[in-house]
């Protein structure tokens, strides 16, 4: 048995954390978080010199054709240093829309681009509140024209293209919009993590182009969200690792009653539970990593499980990271809620943790019955 | 990253497989993948003596404590071996709870501390299930404070004579052997005045006494030593050094409790898919399945965490600290689903029968023997203190009694 990544995967994860570490501290992340710039312009361009947005992008498209192992690596560390940038919504999500159900012709003209960092993806499925379905969505196409209203969209504000989930009869269609074209407006919104925007947009008879056939929408996006989740689990993964090593320094440093906090149990247990959430996730997200690389049959269930298990314990680590630091880790100034406001976004894309717990349940009892 | 074994790990799981194709005690697969948790019964034999047979059977054909060395009646196999084992043994392993402490913790001390003789003598015949061992530690004034035991050990002529009391020692009632630890100094502080023995469970002045727990069952006793004598030759480790020689048997003890343990997740997920309620089967149930869908993924993730220590074994690693976390995550796992599988079936949900209760009063057994699993073996808290110190680096708890000789430590008698 190896059921874990190998040596050459951990070298481009050590290469990955070095990279990041430099170029997206917390400093570079805090100037996202504090101006209205919508994302790290900077990080992304170092991102595409070193080939991330085409990982496993095949060769033929303009990308690494590495495998899912690589990717999966790499999500950890954009995880762990809160990159600002439009990365899961254009790599998870738009290149696997692409690869998954794209037309020769799109995937020529949309993955290169992917690939090199020059186009930004958006997948706009939600209207409003509420986890996003076929029963709720109300956007459609008529003659080649899409009109609608998506919100949010993650990244919607500066993305080049979106992958619009649009009515079919009683299922989905999807479809490519490009957002500079007309019948295209975007609003900025206001959100609990500010280091990654979030957009209205309105599409009123916006040109558009089928992906994938008419009325496949769901099962479509099921496939892709399967994907994606497994990915965001391990950017999930590296935050919950990062919040905990960050409570675990402070515990040490931070003095109180002639010792240092770390040595009283209420703080210990504290920090134990974090570990035993981060652990069980880890091991989890190994297990969907191993189904997305391998194209299992098991991958539905696998996806579920790393979702629910890495979107628990990140807010379970982001919050205890808090607790431990007091009143410093309400501040402003210290770094804990960075952490908090994005597990508590990505507990919501893709579909939110009770709807994510839901499903694993679904999937594990048709198994199980099988 | 793959599940699969190496070459050599693919032809002795082939090996195991074939042995036990032709030799397991298949006329007890059903009772034993039914029993309920924390009993295994058996109808037509006592338990004991299909245990017993089986272990024997077992050491006859070499498959008896893989990981000894040969010549103490073991395989000398690899640690991933041992794994491979263990997971193609499946339900039969329930037969050898008989001889946990004896092959996971006494043997190995034995193997540490014993003479060659001694080893030679008393290894063979553990390994076979001849002999059933145990491990006399916790006191009633020392249980997660191991080292503030009471019971003496007073040098007398060529032996030792030993006075005083030993609680939570698991088969007592039927072991033949044990490994004891005694306070042979009460002037120094209390780490250093410790001292280990093994001793025969029928030398004079031993009394045993079963404790009835919760569950009504009696896995553990109370054991009382009254001027029991036994020559120096029996002393495990130097005078005084008892302390770094438990350490040896409760590393073993958190690595073999630790393993693999159950969290009655599986069964849940049948019972849910089963069980009618007025709207359907509870598994439609909306809040039923948030529930579920949390202990899926500890159970998930502790499955996988052990795939993670195993591979490292395979790869002729030791595992990580991951491993840390099996018993703390599955004993209170097992208890809260125990509690809301109590829930789902209602004002039945008291009824322990299984002629009479659902699910043949599986989840009624997990909740009765859940709170034993968070305390034996270190409890929950003190699995966190040694998480929190030994894996994240934490200071050592400030103990106030760390260099206070043992007769002037404060008790709850004299506080």
């Amino acid at each position: 048995m190896n059921f874990d990544f190998s040596e050459d995967q951990k070298q481009l994860k050590d290469q990955a954390r070095r990279f990041l570490e430099n170029k997206s501290s917390s400093k570079a992340v805090r100037r996202i978080l504090e101006t209205p710039e919508p994302f790290d312009r900077e990080l992304w361009k170092g991102l595409a010199e070193m080939g991330f947005m085409g990982t496993v992008i095949p060769e033929e498209y303009g990308g690494l054709g590495a495998g899912y192992l690589e990717l999966c690596v790499i999500a950890e560390e954009l995880g762990r240093s809160v990159a600002a940038v439009p990365f899961s919504s254009t790599v998870y999500l738009t290149a696997e829309f692409l690869l998954a159900a794209g037309s020769e012709a799109q995937k020529q003209k949309y993955l290169p681009k992917i690939a090199a960092g020059e186009l930004i993806g958006a997948f706009a499925y939600a209207e409003g509140v509420g986890n996003a379905s076929a029963r709720n969505v109300h956007a459609s196409v008529s003659g080649g024209k899409l009109s609608g209203v998506k919100l949010p969209v993650l990244d919607g504000d500066v993305a080049d293209i979106a992958i619009v989930a649009v009515k079919a009869g009683k299922g989905l269609s999807l479809h490519i919009v490009e957002l500079d074209a007309p019948g295209v407006a975007r609003t900025v919104l206001e959100t609990i993590d500010p280091t990654r925007s979030q957009a209205k947009i309105e599409f009123t008879g916006a040109a558009a182009e089928l992906l994938g056939a008419e009325g496949a929408g769901e099962e479509i996006i099921e496939r892709v969200l399967d994907r994606a989740a497994v990915l965001t689990a391990f950017e999930q993964l590296g935050g919950a690792d990062r919040a905990l090593e960050m409570a675990r320094d402070y515990a040490l440093g931070r003095m109180a009653f002639g010792r240092p906090i770390g040595s009283f149990q209420a703080i210990k247990h504290i920090l134990a539970d974090m570990y035993v959430s981060a652990t069980l996730a880890r091991s989890n997200c190994y297990y969907g990593a191993w189904a997305l690389s391998t194209e299992a049959g098991e991958l539905p269930q696998a996806a579920a499980t790393a979702r629910v298990s890495a979107t628990q314990a990140y807010q379970h680590c982001s919050k205890n990271n808090i607790q431990v630091h007091g009143g410093m880790g309400f501040t402003w100034e210290f770094d804990c809620h960075l952490y908090y406001r994005r597990s508590n976004l990505l507990a919501l894309t893709l579909g939110s943790l009770s709807q994510w717990e839901d499903t694993l349940i679904d999937r594990l009892a048709k198994r199980n019955a099988a | 990253m793959n599940f699969d074994d190496t070459p050599e790990e693919a032809a002795f799981r082939k090996e195991v497989r074939a042995w036990l194709d032709a030799n397991a005690p298949k006329e007890y697969a059903a009772e034993l993948k039914n029993s309920g948790f924390g009993h295994t019964a058996l109808k037509s034999v006592d338990v004991g003596v299909a245990s017993k047979a089986w272990q024997k059977k077992k050491f006859d054909a070499g498959w008896a404590c893989l990981h000894w060395p040969r010549e103490y009646g073991g395989r000398g196999a690899t640690p991933i071996e041992r794994v491979i084992w263990q997971q193609e043994e499946g339900i039969y392993a329930a037969l050898s709870s008989l001889f946990i402490i004896g092959h996971g913790m006494c043997g190995p001390t034995m193997m540490t501390y014993a003479t060659e003789e001694q080893k030679r003598t008393y290894l063979p015949p553990l390994a076979a299930g001849e002999h059933i061992w145990c491990q006399l530690f916790s006191e009633p004034a020392g249980g997660s404070d191991l080292a503030g035991l009471r019971t003496k050990a007073e040098k007398d002529g060529d032996g030792w004579v030993i006075n005083g009391q030993k609680i939570w020692t698991s088969g007592a009632h039927y072991s033949d052997y044990g490994i004891v630890i005694t306070r042979t100094d009460p002037n120094v502080p209390k780490h250093k005045g410790l001292t280990m023995f093994f001793l025969d469970m029928h030398t004079p002045g031993i009394e045993v006494r079963p404790i009835k727990q919760v569950n009504g069952q009696s896995g553990f006793n109370e054991v009382y030593f009254t001027d029991v004598r036994i020559p120096d030759s029996q002393r495990l480790g130097k005078v005084g050094e008892g302390w770094s020689v438990s350490l040896t048997t409760l590393m073993n003890e958190r690595l073999s409790i630790g393993s693999g343990m159950p969290t009655g997740f599986p069964d849940l997920l049948d019972f849910v898919a089963t069980l009618e309620t007025p709207d359907g089967p509870a598994i439609n149930d909306r809040n039923v399945r948030s529930r579920l869908a949390s202990w899926a993924v500890k159970t998930s993730g502790l499955k996988y965490t052990a795939f993670r220590s195993i591979s490292a074994l395979s790869r002729g690693e030791m595992p990580g600290p991951e491993n840390s976390i099996g018993k703390l995550v599955a004993g209170a796992t097992m208890q809260e689903i125990a509690t809301f599988a109590l829930d789902l079936q209602g004002q039945a949900g008291a009824l322990v029968n299984p002629e009479q209760a659902a699910a043949a009063a599986r989840f009624q057994a997990m909740l009765l023997r859940s709170p034993a699993t968070r305390i034996e073996g270190g409890t929950d808290e003190i699995l966190r203190n040694i998480i929190a110190e030994r894996v994240l680096g934490l200071p050592a708890d400030i103990r106030v009694d760390k260099d206070v000789p043992f007769n002037k430590i404060p008790t709850s008698a004299k506080a």
